[in-house]
C-alpha cells in the first residue's frame, strides 16, 4: 500500500512536472511585436506577427498544441492548406508546412478529427498525438455542386455530432439572368431548394451527399463567417447582403442609397429559421427587412417580408463579415468572454463612396446569446492607410479568426496571408 | 466702339456655343467624345470593376494589364455582348458572373471599351460601332 501511494504520487508528480514545462515557457516568451504587426488595438492588447505570408489564406484553426492551420483560396506548392509551427514558443512560426491538396474556406477542429472543406466536398483526418493524420482522410460530405459565386463552404461543429456547411446562393438575388439590369426575380425563387441556407450533417457518417443531409435554415444569401456558441448550444452566422441596388435601380436608389443598404446581417440560426432572401433585404435605417425590388418592392413596402426572420444585429453595408467566433478564453478581459470576433474583409459595393470594412470588430454578448450592447473596433489598420478607395488598395483583409488554447487570438489575412496573433498583456 | 461690339459679339457666340455643348444630352455618333465612355463606365461597371479599373480580388477581374482587355477585341466586345463567368484571368479566378450587356447600344459598347482600353494606364487602338455591330449581328 506504501508502495502504492509513493508509485502514485511519483507519477502524478511527473505528470505535473511535465505539463508545467510545456505552458509556463510558452507564455513566458510571447512579446508583441513594438508596431503591433501594422495594426491598431484597444489598450493592454498587443498582437505579434505569427507569419508574414502563407499565400491567399482563408479560414484558420489552432491545434490544442497550439499548432496553426490555414486553409488557402490557392494552391501553394501543391497544397490547400499551411501548418504553422513554433517550436521554440516565442509565438513566431519556425516552420511552415504544407498539408492536404486541395484549396477551400472551412476548417474545424473537433470530435479529434480536423474537418477542412473544398467548394465541393468535406474532408476530416484523424488527430494522432494533436496531429492530423494526413494519410487516413475520411469524405464526410462528397459531390456538392461546384460553383464560383458564393460557393466557398464554411464548417462548424455542435455538440452533438453535427456537422454544418453553408451553401451561398450562386446569385445576387436570384434574378432570372444573374445581375442583369431589367431582370426579373423568380417566384419561387428555385436556388432556395439547394442552396441559400445551411445544411446539417452527421459529423462521424462517410461520403454524405447534400441530400442526406438537412436544411438547417434557410432565406441566407451568403455565409462565410459561421459558428457554434458552446455557451448558448445555439449556431450564429454573418450574412452577406445584396449589392448593386442602384446599378439594378438607378430610378429608385442613388449611388450613396446602395452604398449603405442592405445591412450586413448577424444571424442567430435557429432550426428552420428563414431569413427572407431573396425576396427581401433589411434595412437597418428603417430597422425592418423590406421588399426587394426585384419582387415589386419600392424601398418601403414590406409584405412578405413582415414575417421573415431578423438579425440580431445590423451592420453597414458591404462590409463583407468573412468569419465569425466567440470568445471562451480566459486571456482576455472579462468582458470579452462569450461575445464574438468578427471580420469585415472589406467592401467592394460602395464605390464610387470610399469603401468600408477591413477592420475586426468585438460585440458584446448578454446571457440570453443576444448583443449587449453596440458593436466596438477590436483591430484596426489592415489596410495600411487611413481610407480605402479600392479594395487593390489595401494591404491586408483580416478573413480568419481562431482562439488557441492560452486564450490568445489568430487573425488570418486575405492578400499575403499574413498571420497575427493577439494577446493581452 | 467697334471692339465693344466685336469684344459683345464674341462673348455672344461663346456664351451661345457653351450653351449648345450643356444642353447636349445625347452624344453624336460620328463624334468621338471623350467623356462618354467615361460616363458608361461610371454607370454600369465601375460598381465591379472600381474607380482605376483594378477589379476585386478574387471576386471581379482587373481590367489592367491584361490580354482580354488589351488583346483581341472581338474576344472583349463579345464579354459585354454574352457576359463572361468561370474565367480565369493571368492565372487568378474570379467567383463572381459578369451579366450580358447587350441592353447597351453598339456605339455605347464602342465608346466604354475605348475608354477602357485607353484608361487605366491601358495603350490599345480603339473599338468602333462597326465592330460592334458585326459582332452583334454574329449572335
Amino acid at each position: 500500500m506504501k508502495n502504492l501511494i509513493l508509485f502514485v504520487s511519483i507519477i502524478a508528480l511527473l505528470t505535473s512536472f511535465k505539463s508545467a514545462d510545456k505552458n509556463p515557457i510558452k507564455k513566458a516568451k510571447l512579446k508583441a511585436d513594438a508596431d503591433n504587426g501594422g495594426i491598431t488595438l484597444p489598450k493592454g492588447f498587443g498582437a505579434l506577427v505569427v507569419s508574414e505570408g502563407v499565400g491567399k489564406a482563408r479560414h484558420i484553426a489552432v491545434s490544442e498544441k497550439g499548432d496553426i492551420y490555414v486553409r488557402l483560396a490557392k494552391l501553394k506548392d501543391g497544397k490547400g492548406t499551411i501548418i504553422l509551427k513554433d517550436n521554440n514558443g516565442d509565438g513566431k512560426a519556425d516552420e511552415s508546412i504544407g498539408f492536404g491538396s486541395f484549396v477551400g474556406t472551412g476548417i474545424v477542429i473537433g470530435n479529434n478529427y480536423l474537418y477542412a472543406s473544398s467548394d465541393s466536398s468535406v474532408v476530416r483526418y484523424p488527430m494522432v498525438k494533436g496531429s492530423p493524420d494526413e494519410s487516413k482522410p475520411e469524405t464526410i460530405v462528397t459531390g456538392l455542386e461546384l460553383y464560383s459565386e458564393h460557393g466557398t463552404k464554411s464548417l462548424a461543429l455542435d455538440d452533438k455530432n453535427h456537422l454544418y456547411v453553408t451553401f451561398g446562393a450562386p446569385s445576387n438575388v436570384c434574378q432570372e439572368k444573374n445581375r442583369m439590369k431589367g431582370s426579373k426575380g423568380m417566384t419561387p425563387c428555385p436556388i432556395l431548394e439547394w442552396h441559400g441556407g445551411v445544411w446539417q450533417f452527421d459529423a462521424n457518417k462517410k461520403n454524405q451527399k447534400q441530400a442526406d443531409g438537412f436544411r438547417y435554415v434557410t432565406g441566407i444569401r451568403n455565409i462565410v463567417g459561421l459558428d457554434w456558441n458552446k455557451q448558448q448550444g445555439e449556431l450564429y452566422a454573418m450574412q452577406h447582403g445584396r449589392d448593386q441596388l442602384t446599378t439594378l435601380f438607378p430610378e429608385m436608389y442613388n449611388a450613396e442609397q446602395s452604398a449603405e443598404l442592405p445591412s450586413e446581417e448577424f444571424l442567430l440560426l435557429k432550426k428552420g429559421s428563414d431569413f427572407g432572401w431573396p425576396y427581401c433585404y433589411h434595412d437597418r435605417f428603417q430597422g425592418k427587412k423590406i421588399l426587394s425590388p426585384e419582387y415589386g418592392g419600392d424601398g418601403k413596402k414590406q409584405e412578405i417580408c413582415e414575417g421573415k426572420d431578423k438579425p440580431i444585429m445590423a451592420f453597414p453595408a458591404h462590409w463583407a463579415p468573412n468569419a465569425l467566433m466567440f470568445y471562451t478564453g480566459d486571456m482576455f478581459p472579462a468582458k470579452y468572454k462569450n461575445g464574438a470576433f468578427i471580420c469585415f474583409h472589406g467592401s467592394w459595393n460602395r464605390a464610387p463612396l470610399k469603401q468600408g470594412g477591413y477592420f475586426v470588430a468585438f460585440v458584446p454578448f448578454g446571457k440570453d446569446g443576444k448583443p449587449s450592447g453596440d458593436y466596438e473596433v477590436f483591430a484596426e489598420g489592415f489596410s495600411g492607410g487611413t481610407e480605402v478607395k479600392n479594395p487593390n488598395d489595401a494591404k491586408a483583409r483580416p478573413v480568419g479568426l481562431a482562439q488557441s488554447a492560452d486564450g490568445s487570438i489568430y487573425i488570418t489575412d486575405s492578400v499575403k496571408g499574413k498571420v497575427w496573433r493577439i494577446i493581452h498583456q | 466702339m467697334k471692339y465693344i461690339i466685336s469684344l459683345s459679339l464674341l462673348t455672344f457666340f461663346l456664351s451661345s456655343a457653351m450653351i449648345q455643348k450643356n444642353t447636349i444630352t445625347k452624344p453624336q455618333p460620328s463624334v468621338y467624345q471623350p467623356d462618354s465612355g467615361k460616363i458608361i463606365y461610371e454607370t454600369y461597371c465601375l460598381a465591379c470593376h472600381q474607380e482605376d479599373g483594378s477589379g476585386v480580388p478574387n471576386m471581379n477581374p482587373p481590367l489592367i494589364k491584361t490580354d482580354w482587355v488589351l488583346g483581341d477585341s472581338t474576344r472583349l466586345i463579345n464579354v459585354i455582348l454574352k457576359g463572361l463567368k468561370n474565367t480565369e484571368i493571368n492565372g487568378d479566378s474570379y467567383s463572381n458572373e459578369m451579366p450580358s450587356h447587350d441592353f447597351l447600344t453598339d456605339y455605347q459598347i464602342a465608346e466604354v471599351l475605348t475608354y477602357v482600353r485607353k484608361s487605366f494606364g491601358n495603350q490599345a487602338g480603339p473599338i468602333s460601332s462597326e465592330d460592334v455591330k458585326k459582332q452583334r449581328a454574329k449572335k
